[in-house]
């Protein structure tokens, strides 16, 4: 399997490698450390690292924050937005059903480079554009058009997803919560038993 | 911008690493803001400015004032635990079958990812008009489109409060009762 992959899609996949590496990391604090607070930190670490994946995965090429501009003028972007009409009709005919369709690797990095060849989002994107005049700018461009014509990538703003963002911010609060529990917890046995090694702790429950 | 990844990239494993590796207790926790505020910039790059400020205000903020508060009452070393090839074997399985799992994923930035196309994209254009010109999209998802998640969010954080001020003060009312 790695023997196939060619030097893209490596590139496309490295993220998700060292958000595993540092995953791993906390996993193995958590799981070799007798240390209560270093247990906790490990746990930490890992939660990061599970953000990070989340986060990563909504990111799109060549694209912003969701945040729209205040000024959503017409002025700019005016070579595009014809460009982007001509192929959104044929594209957004079949935009719902063949979404589900397409396989999500297979090169799809070299695809990406070649040509509008996935615009499917796009075209549904345009459509709402069009049925709403003053909102020209649409979410979840597609990335080819920019990396090709850099004019464009002036003129039309690509979102990245704010969905993973949303879920993680909640994790991240609740997550501090937990590490607060915990953090008592620890404060809690190291007054009960005088340490907060866990082999310590056995041992003193075992002779008890 | 991938002259920046790498080292952020670089920086935040070998920070794991540090952490996992050291002694120290104190040192430890502060490598942990380190790593924190290392992952909040690789946030900002990946697009995610509210991830960024909420990991670092909470993850190299609050987390490690909590983390120092407890080293206050609980003693600052570890003590050196024997080494065992156990741990290892197991982490390394894990994270072998783990990037494994990963060559199925979509690449990285893929426009036509699933997790970008499965909800209808649609409510990034919506929301702005829903929400009356609110421009930040997280924003609006989080306090509205899911505002019920953010409410159990809430009560999820209350509760923990409270299980913290009560495992604390019963340690009080216990010191009482032995003297």
């Amino acid at each position: 399997m790695i023997a196939q992959m060619d030097i893209g899609q490596a590139l496309g996949l490295y993220n998700y490698w060292v958000v595993i590496f540092l995953m791993m990391t906390g996993f193995y604090m958590v799981i070799a450390r007798g240390n209560l607070i270093k247990t906790i930190i490990g746990l930490n670490i890992f939660q990061t690292s599970v953000v990070l994946l989340y986060v990563t995965m909504g990111k799109v090429k060549g694209g912003t924050a969701p945040i729209m501009p205040l000024d959503v003028g017409h002025g700019h972007g005016h070579g595009h937005d014809s460009h982007g009409h001509e192929e959104a009709p044929h594209h957004a005919a079949d935009a719902a059903d063949h979404t589900m369709l397409q396989h999500p690797l297979s090169g799809r990095v070299g695809e990406a480079e070649e040509g509008p060849a996935s615009s499917v989002v796009d075209a549904s994107g345009h459509f709402t554009g069009i049925s709403e005049p003053s909102v020209q700018l649409t979410g979840f461009e597609d990335a080819a058009h920019s990396h090709a014509d850099t004019a464009h990538q002036a003129a039309e703003a690509i979102y990245s997803n704010p969905l993973p963002s949303v879920l993680m911010l909640t994790a991240i609060v609740v997550g501090v919560a937990t590490t607060a529990l915990a953090l008592a917890l620890t404060v809690r046995i190291r007054e009960e038993y005088g340490t907060i090694e866990e082999d310590e702790i056995l041992e003193m429950d075992r002779t008890a | 911008m991938i002259l920046i990844v790498i080292p952020i990239l670089a920086l935040l494993a070998l920070t794991a690493v540090a952490v996992a590796r050291i002694r120290d207790l104190w040192a430890a926790v502060m490598f942990m803001g380190i790593f924190s505020f290392l992952g909040a910039s690789w946030m900002l790059i990946l697009d995610a400015p509210d991830v960024a400020f909420t990991e670092a205000a909470v993850g190299a903020g609050i987390s490690t004032f909590l983390m120092l508060g407890t080293l206050a009452l609980t003693g600052k070393t570890e003590k050196p635990t024997k080494f065992s090839i156990v741990p290892l074997i197991v982490v390394g399985i894990t994270g072998a079958a783990l990037v494994y799992g990963t060559f199925d994923m979509p690449a990285y930035g893929d426009p036509n990812a699933p997790i970008q196309t499965y909800p209808n994209p649609s409510f990034v254009e919506k929301s702005e008009h829903d929400m009356h010109g609110l421009p930040n999209v997280v924003t609006a998802v989080l306090a509205s489109y899911r505002g019920y998640d953010t409410l159990g969010e809430t009560a999820v954080i209350f509760t923990a409060g409270i299980a913290v001020l009560l495992i604390l003060r019963k340690n009080e009312v216990g010191e009482k009762e032995s003297v």
